[in-house]
């Protein structure tokens, strides 16, 4: 294993981060801030508890999972498309790495972004609301585990864009609809029974069930699912990676 | 001396059928430097993006250092520097970290001493914190070449390196080539200044439409294909050539003030002493008398345009 590229990799990726620190640092601030104004304060009034949880407090799973998700997605996808939109992906492929390396420094440092911002979001939660950890270590292992699949799938995304716009789409028009519709900001014994079962088809519904459990101990789908669904996705997102690679799909011609 | 690189059978076709490599095999030694010419299009670039990892083959093989770039790429790949023709770097990393990132991405230690001496080769290292994007089209040049030298090859592509470069950095560059060859290093480059090949290349190798068509040694490829001219210059211009002098083939140039003849160099009578003879005797009176040998553009020109006839 070449871990001093892996290292390289990492640490070139981060430097964009660090590079914008500020910026990373403030938006999921002010937007965590706007959902607590809206979510708590405005609907939440009206919706005492949600399963023995306030509704401040119940919405914070899922919004620190709607975002680590669009970031993992947003930032691995960006990574590993950048370089192919301005051709230093040629250092890359001409490197003494194997995909697995390669994965590694760019999936790490995505991961390793939205993690940061998940917690700067719990942070901030804590500022409007109380919010209690059950299972701190399971929270912990959901998030990270969360944050490495979804950079898995920003990756492959970031593969296959051939413009910013394609870059945009599959975040747009699929992920950002699945984590709504997920269970973020409700509870699924809250739909109506065809609904309910029609939300068991979005594997999103089995992270945020999972990830709230570990808040509060209360979940929508067993959490040995959740782990299956979560464990699961990151090898089919594992699996396709090593296929890119082998076949140069999109990277090598 | 034993051969680094070995192309053997190499054959390129890309997805809408067009065969960018026709079967290219090279051998190239270590410690050589070989320019590649051949005209756009002629398969340069992709001889050079196959060797490195950067395009799959269809079929055949190369070895580097005697590991074959699919089964031992690690240890290939760790032998090779490329400086590409495109200048494609990060715009918004200094040039430090960037340079610092392509040693760590061949896996080797860092060595900020190593890479200093680089900058400073390069005249980059006042430069060293300065943004990418802040660089003129020159340094970002210098900025590829650091980034290829920074993890050490003992094999190093120049694909075009000198292309829309100014002089100073020309002459930076080809100082550097001269002193990696004293270490042994192995170049291979790409070039239309022809007379860089010229001055600077140990062996010569044309490629044309996908297909190697000569590699010799830079000297006996001169001696061997070149024509040389003699240029006889007269005291008084002339209207036309004395019919005496038909059967040496002359070319009136400068307005009559001259008679250019062509000559092999490898044949057994070159008939320039019949030629003065008869200029002597057709009542000419010379004036002066200069030979000048065919460049290797000439060569290259003649052998590519033979191809394509």
């Amino acid at each position: 294993m070449n871990w001093t590229a892996i290292a390289s990799i990492y640490r070139f990726e981060m430097a964009r981060f660090f590079r914008t620190l500020a910026q990373s640092f403030i938006s999921p601030v002010v937007s965590t801030s706007l959902y607590f104004v809206v979510f708590g304060a405005a609907i939440g009034s009206r919706i005492q508890e949600v399963e023995g949880v306030s509704y401040g407090a119940f919405i914070v799973p899922g919004l620190i999972m709607l975002s680590v998700i669009t970031q993992s997605i947003s930032n691995a996808s960006f990574g590993i498309y950048f370089p192919k939109f301005i051709g230093t992906v040629f250092e890359l492929l001409s490197a003494p790495v194997n995909f697995l390396e390669i994965v590694m420094g760019y999936v790490g440092a995505a991961a390793t972004k939205a993690l940061f911002i998940g917690v700067v979001i719990l942070a901030t939660s804590m500022l409007f609301v109380d919010v209690t950890i059950a299972h701190p270590f399971a929270m912990l292992a959901f998030l990270v585990l969360t944050c490495l699949s979804f950079a898995l799938l920003g990756f492959i995304i970031g593969i296959w864009a051939g413009s910013f716009e394609q870059l945009q789409l599959v975040p747009l028009l699929i992920v950002t609809p699945l984590i709504f519709l997920g269970g973020s900001f409700y509870s699924i014994s809250m739909l109506p029974p065809i609904w309910q079962t029609v939300t068991l088809f979005n594997p999103v519904v089995y992270l945020i069930s999972g990830f709230r459990w570990s808040f509060f101990g209360i979940a929508d789908v067993p959490i040995g699912m959740s782990l299956l669904a979560i464990l699961g996705f990151t090898m089919l997102c594992l699996g396709i990676i090593w296929l890119i690679f082998r076949t140069g799909w999109r990277i090598r011609s | 001396m034993s051969n680094i690189l070995s192309i053997t059978n190499l054959r390129k076709s890309y997805a809408g059928g067009f065969e960018a490599l026709k079967g290219v095999s090279l051998d190239i030694r270590e410690g050589e430097i070989l320019a590649l010419l051949g005209p756009n299009g002629a398969g340069k670039t992709t001889l050079i993006s196959t060797v490195c990892g950067i395009t799959m083959p269809t079929s055949g093989s190369v070895t580097v250092g005697g590991h074959d770039i699919q089964l031992g790429y690690r240890a290939a790949r760790q032998m090779i520097g490329l400086v590409p023709q495109e200048i494609n770097l990060e715009p918004f990393e200094t040039v430090w970290n960037t340079v610092r990132f392509s040693r760590g991405l061949f896996g080797k230690p860092r060595n900020d001493a190593l890479i200093e001496d680089i900058l400073r080769k390069l005249s980059l290292w006042d430069k060293r914190k300065s943004a990418i994007k802040e660089l003129s089209g020159g340094m970002k040049r210098r900025v590829l070449i650091a980034k290829a030298l920074s993890h050490e090859p003992r094999v190093l592509f120049l694909d075009e390196p000198t292309a829309g470069v100014d002089v100073e950095l020309r002459k930076d560059m080809w100082k550097i080539v001269a002193e990696l060859k004293k270490d042994g290093v192995t170049i291979i480059l790409t070039t239309h200044y022809i007379e860089e090949a010229e001055a600077i290349a140990d062996r010569v190798g044309v490629i044309n439409s996908g297909q190697i068509l000569l590699v010799e040694d830079k000297d006996s490829l001169m001696s061997q294909m070149g024509k040389k001219q003699l240029e006889v210059e007269l005291t008084e211009a002339i209207a036309e050539i004395p019919a005496s002098l038909a059967d040496h083939g002359l070319t009136l140039i400068r307005d009559g003030q001259a008679l250019l003849f062509t000559y092999d160099t490898r044949a057994d009578r070159t008939g320039i002493t019949s030629l003065l003879n008869d200029v002597s005797q057709a009542g000419l009176v010379l004036n002066d008398v200069q030979t000048r040998q065919s460049s290797l553009e000439d060569i290259f020109v003649d052998l590519v345009s033979g191809e394509n006839a």
